[in-house]
């Protein structure tokens, strides 16, 4: 590690780690709700379990974010970071805001929260991912401020590099259009629309921006590849991303009150969407190909590398898959949707968290560059536990989805929703099998932080 | 990537590029909103629908149910589903679920509503169920 200040990161990461077994957690509750229906029942409602499921996945994400900024951008910029102790003090007051919050949702009922939080005074509340009550919102919002001022200030009074750059572009686009948040008209269709202003414009815009440096960062260190080769990479994958991806959003305005003409905006440039995340796997396999060294990192690699490939299987296959209007009319909000969901969040940014935390970690523990062999070989099995099972996860509820669109939307005589779901409970059983599986696949990841902790590390080969 | 293709060609498509398709996407939205007088049924968005939808997103319906297709996936699609039950069926539904579930299935929580909140709930979802969403869902079934 170059500079002390990047230690910051580490207790990011950790947190990081930490709230991923809760969404994990509540995932294996949800999937057992959706097979024994009363399961927790009237203790934890399925809604309540969702919001700490996907609400517990923003936040350590962002975490994630927040550890690898710190991490890579003092050494991008060549100086340490401007001011350790802000990043020190958000790091408690988000986390302290984040478990305040699942406690809210699990602790009283969500219109009691919304009552105590006063939501009346400036109604955000009750919609798909931005449940959090209104003085949550602000309160990430203040803390997005102080980070990006103090990215900012070090990325100006340093050296400014293309991955700096394009990161901070990233994260000032993910706090600008979280402030959409706050927009919640009492028109439905309005709501709806500019809702994806935060949601869309977020997975398939700025933080393809942020991934693309993130992996770009992780390639230049452990491929020693030319950075001038690499940034060129960069550029021309966000670019794609943003051309595809801002009328792209019209992919959600085909059937909510908006006009007709979407289908053709929406359909068209959602469909190049795709391009990007395979020019990723193609990049990172170029560069991994290409390199100068054999970083003793393995596990980092693997994580990069796997990126490339799950997010444009997740993103680009399976969003493809349902993106053209006239698929999207028979499949739009079934369980097709979902297993996109998951594979394109895991594959996309659940992985490229854990490349950077895979590669960081070692160094903030006081390492030169890796693991022992015996941890390494560890993280590398959970590697494959996480990213199969989420493989299984995605083809069974695909599996489950086509039946749904079939039975309920398209056979002549459509049967009602509940009916539908008792028919195709076996995918749901075996859908929560691998969601076991990837629990099991955490829990070896963590262990590889513990295993071979006192052994050396592998010279570089 | 070829040589002749270099860096500063790749910055200034990612600069000009995402400038253009951001003005592009404004204009499309400014748009949109313009003439969403047309689709999205304003005219019958009265004060008791506006409450009705407080009412909605108080209780976290979209934690179970789709509304348009979006939201979660676990409970039926409720745009449609002054469709299918009518008003009157819609209150006694919300009314009347039993507060510790029905055994061994999904069940949807007692949420304890007066009755001028089940009425606000249930003029939101017949306002809904009257937007124009170019013919979706596909059928009564949502
Ligand atoms: C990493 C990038 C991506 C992530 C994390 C992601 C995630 C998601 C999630 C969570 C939803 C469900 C939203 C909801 O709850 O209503 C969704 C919907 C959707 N996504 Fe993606 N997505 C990504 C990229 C893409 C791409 C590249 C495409 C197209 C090629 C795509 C096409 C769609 C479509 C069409 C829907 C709407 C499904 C419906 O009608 O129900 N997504 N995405
Ligand atoms: C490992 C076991 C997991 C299980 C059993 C599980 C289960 C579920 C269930 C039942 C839902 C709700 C679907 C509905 O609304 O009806 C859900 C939603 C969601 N989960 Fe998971 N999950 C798991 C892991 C994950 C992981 C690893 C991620 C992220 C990479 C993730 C991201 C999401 C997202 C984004 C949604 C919202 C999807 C949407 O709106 O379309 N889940 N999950
Ligand atoms: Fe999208």
């Amino acid at each position: 590690m170059k500079y002390t200040s990047q230690m910051v990161a580490k207790p990011y990461f950790i947190a990081a780690i930490g709230l991923f077994v809760g969404q994990i957690l509540f995932g294996i509750i949800m999937g057992l709700q959706y097979v024994i229906g009363d399961f927790l029942f009237p203790e934890i409602p399925f809604n309540v379990a969702r919001m700490v499921h996907t609400n517990l996945l923003i936040v350590w994400l962002l975490f994630g974010f927040m550890g690898a900024s710190y991490y890579l951008v003092p050494e991008e910029a060549e100086t340490e970071l401007h001011s350790p102790i802000l990043a020190k003090l958000m790091f408690w007051i988000f986390l302290i805001a984040g478990a305040a919050t699942i406690l809210g949702y699990l602790l009283v009922p969500y219109a009691t929260l919304a009552e105590i939080t006063m939501n009346d005074l400036l109604p955000t509340m009750g919609r798909e991912f931005l449940e959090q009550p209104t003085i949550t919102k602000i309160g990430i919002v203040i803390v997005a401020l102080a980070f990006l001022f103090n990215i900012g200030m070090t990325i100006l009074k340093g050296r400014k590099t293309v991955i700096n750059l394009v990161l901070l572009i990233g994260l000032v686009g993910l706090a600008v259009f979280f402030l959409f948040a706050f927009y919640n008209p009492d028109n439905i269709v309005l709501d709806k629309m500019f809702w994806w202003f935060v949601v869309h414009l977020w997975v398939e815009g700025v933080w393809e921006l942020i991934l693309g440096s993130l992996l770009a960062f992780v390639l230049i260190k452990t491929t020693g590849v030319d950075r001038e080769v690499i940034e060129k990479w960069l550029y021309v994958i966000i670019a794609m991303a943003l051309i595809t991806g801002l009328i792209g959003t019209g992919h959600h305005f085909f059937w909510i009150g908006t006009p007709g003409y979407w289908q053709w905006w929406g359909s068209i440039f959602s469909a190049m969407e795709p391009i990007p995340f395979f020019m990723m796997t193609v990049f990172a396999f170029n560069m991994v190909n290409k390199r100068r060294r054999e970083h003793p990192n393995q596990p980092a690699v693997l994580w990069a590398l796997g990126t490339g490939v799950m997010a444009f299987l997740g993103a680009g296959v399976w969003g493809f898959l349902h993106t053209l209007s006239p698929v999207n009319y028979y499949t739009h909000g079934t369980q097709i949707t979902a297993a996109h969901g998951h594979m394109a969040f895991y594959g996309a940014y659940v992985m490229i968290v854990l490349a950077i935390i895979s590669y960081a970690m070692p160094m903030l523990n006081g390492r030169k560059a890796a693991n022992s062999a015996k941890s390494q070989i560890v993280e590398m099995w959970s590697f494959w536990l996480m990213t199969i099972s989420m493989v299984f996860i995605t083809l069974f509820l695909t599996g489950a989805g086509i039946l749904q669109v079939y039975l309920q939307r398209m056979s002549d005589n459509p049967l009602p929703f509940m009916v539908v779901q008792d028919k195709i409970e076996l995918f749901y059983w075996l859908r929560e099998g691998a969601g076991v599986v990837f629990l099991i696949g955490l829990i070896v990841y963590i262990a590889s932080f513990f295993i071979g902790k006192d052994e050396a590390e592998p010279n570089e080969a | 990537m070829s040589q002749a293709f270099t860096k500063s060609m790749a910055r200034n498509i990612f600069y000009g590029g995402s400038m253009f398709f951001f003005l592009l996407l404004l204009v499309l939205t400014f748009d949109t909103v313009e003439s969403l007088p047309q689709t999205d049924n304003r005219e019958n968005l009265t004060a008791q629908v506006a409450k009705g939808k407080h009412v909605w997103e108080n209780n976290n319906c979209i934690g179970c149910h789709t509304l348009l297709g979006e939201g979660a996936y676990f409970a039926p699609e409720l745009g449609n589903v002054h469709k299918r039950l009518g008003k009157e069926g819609v209150i006694a539904f919300i009314k009347f679920r039993p507060k510790n579930g029905i055994p061994g299935r999904r069940s949807m929580p007692q949420f304890n509503l007066t009755d001028d909140e089940l009425d606000a709930v249930a003029e939101f979802l017949k306002y809904t169920s009257e937007i124009n969403t170019q013919n979706w869902p596909p059928n009564i079934q949502g």
